[in-house]
């Protein structure tokens, strides 16, 4: 029983220990941004490995989730005769849900686990260290830069999704199932609001990028520096992303359209 | 002469374990210090916590005359430009090749010219004798090489002082003599103030001008490798001899044997 209790304790501070360790390196990371104005440079290099190097799994997997929301949705709005409104359903579901959702969780598995494989084998190989001893301080040399070409990458992502995915959903209800063009277009602009959909979920997708990018970077910089140590950060990148993209979804949805 | 490095009543523990019970170093300017002991007396350690990326328990590390864990983060970053550090796998940025490796320092700390970064890295990589590998990548390197990358880096920026980390561990016997050679000569050439952490007795020996012994958390001796070397110490023969029993066991200390044998807990 004590041995229990003891454990439990001792999970506890450790968790705690963790968090409060995640949050000083948030602090740490947000105090190197401003020192990137100046080299701008380092960022845009991260924006091709983060960001560029994610459009190809975005591409193809919006196209296909497109595609099947369009086969979904004409199957059951057909029984009442609605298939026009299929754009509407499709570009509600992609730009408020889908599109900032699935595209988070595609680039933590995608750019987030290779962000935490990248600085924790950075550390375990003393690279960090060895640029510490230079003068060279990581948190703005390597930590600050990935972190903002996340932040940026992020929303881009998203929205490249939602539009591949509404332009999916047309090939198929329109090629496919015959609904007409001009009330899948016009029904689209006419429901989907600039305000109400398309900037809540940029700003979810904003929200998702910062955490991942965090969590991604911060697993990296916290991990045991041995094989299996960045082996297990890269895994807890991954589902730690899963679970705060997914538990903050439903925070921000029920705060943007709780009330509707 | 002051020292350049001073290390008064340091003590370090990592969690219950106690790395240094009150160790006093002096680390003169223009020598070559080593610091040698068993694996696992925390020499590495030392060297981390004279770079100041680990802060003591209690005890002072001045380096120059400023105390390194008084001083804030961006007084800590100008004071370790003066300082070189070899680290024991090379640390050498995997991503870009030799050349940018030795420019790395040039490109982050001064707004030299295209050119002149040029000819200093090539300087640099002559001096080390690895001006035509500039083009490789670190992968490419055999571990002798790799470390003398590193070390060609480390004096990019000339500073005061370099701290090698076990820089003869696994190297073949070309590559040692070579490392051997290289640290002596850039040490004189540059008039640098080098400090060696090295279990590499033969080695150490041959380059070093003051030798201190660690072990258990304190300095065992010190002096230059010939007063070492006609030390009365049971622990300091056995250390330099290479000795496989002596005052430190063969058997890692617990148990009996025979109680062990005997033992029936671990049986079932």
């Amino acid at each position: 029983m004590i041995e229990v209790l003891r454990s439990l304790g001792r999970w506890g501070l450790d968790t705690f220990q963790r968090l409060g360790r995640g949050h000083i390196f948030l602090m740490q990371m947000l105090a190197g941004m401003p020192s990137l104005a100046f080299r701008f440079s380092l960022v845009v290099q991260q924006l091709f490995y983060v960001g560029v190097l994610s459009v190809l799994i975005i591409l193809i997997s919006g196209l296909f989730v497109g595609m099947v929301l369009g086969l979904q949705g004409y199957n059951t709005l057909v029984d009442f005769g609605a298939e026009e409104s299929l754009g509407v359903l499709v570009s509600l579901s992609l730009v408020r849900e889908l599109g900032p959702v699935v595209s988070a969780l595609l680039f933590a598995g995608r750019a987030g686990s290779a962000l935490t494989a990248e600085i924790g084998l950075m550390k375990s190989t003393e690279q960090l260290s060895g640029m510490e001893m230079m003068a060279v301080d990581p948190m703005r040399r390597i930590i600050a830069p990935r972190f903002l070409a996340g932040l940026i990458s992020m929303p881009l992502l998203a929205a490249i999704f939602s539009a591949v995915g509404i332009f999916g959903a047309f090939l198929v209800g329109h090629g496919l199932l015959g609904v007409d063009d001009g009330a899948f277009w016009s029904q689209m602009q006419a429901k989907t609001d600039w305000y109400e959909d398309i900037l809540n979920g940029v700003i979810k997708s904003i929200v998702f990028g910062f955490v991942v990018t965090w969590i991604a970077l911060f697993e990296g910089y916290d991990a045991t520096p041995t094989s299996e140590g960045v082996g297990r950060a890269t895994t807890r990148t991954v589902v730690h992303s899963a679970f705060a993209i997914l538990g903050l979804d439903f925070v921000l949805t029920a705060l943007m359209f709780g009330d509707i | 002469m002051a020292p350049l490095i001073k290390i008064r009543d340091l003590h370090f523990n990592r969690g219950d374990k106690v790395i240094f019970n009150g160790v006093d170093i002096d680390i003169y300017r223009g020598k070559v210090t080593a610091i040698m002991g068993p694996s696992g007396t925390g020499k590495t350690t030392l060297l981390k916590l004279i770079g100041g990326q680990l802060k003591p328990d209690r005890g002072s590390v001045e380096i120059d005359g400023q105390n390194v864990h008084k001083l804030s983060h961006s007084k800590l970053y100008e004071l370790r430009k003066r300082m070189g550090m070899l680290f024991q796998s090379g640390a050498l940025l995997t991503d870009i090749n030799v050349f940018e490796n030795v420019a790395f320092p040039l490109r982050e700390h001064t707004k030299l010219p295209e050119s002149m970064i040029h000819d200093l890295v090539l300087m640099k990589l002559q001096a080390v004798g690895l001006r035509n590998a500039r083009n490789m990548m670190p992968a490419e390197l055999s571990g002798g090489m790799a470390r003398r990358v590193a070390l060609a880096r480390a004096v990019t920026l000339d500073p005061m002082m370099i701290m090698y980390d076990e820089p003869f561990t696994g190297q073949d016997p070309i590559s040692m003599g070579t490392l051997v050679n290289l640290i002596r000569r850039l040490n004189d050439a540059m008039g640098l103030t080098s400090i060696i952490v090295s279990h590499d007795v033969a080695e150490t020996t041959q380059i070093a001008d003051e030798i201190y012994l660690l072990s258990g958390g304190k300095v065992v001796e010190k002096g230059t490798p010939e007063t070492l070397k006609t030390s009365g110490s049971d622990w300091v023969k056995q250390f330099l001899q290479g000795l496989p029993d002596g005052p430190v066991p063969f058997h890692y200390p617990g148990n009996d044997f025979g109680k062990d044998l005997l033992n029936s807990e671990e049986k079932r």
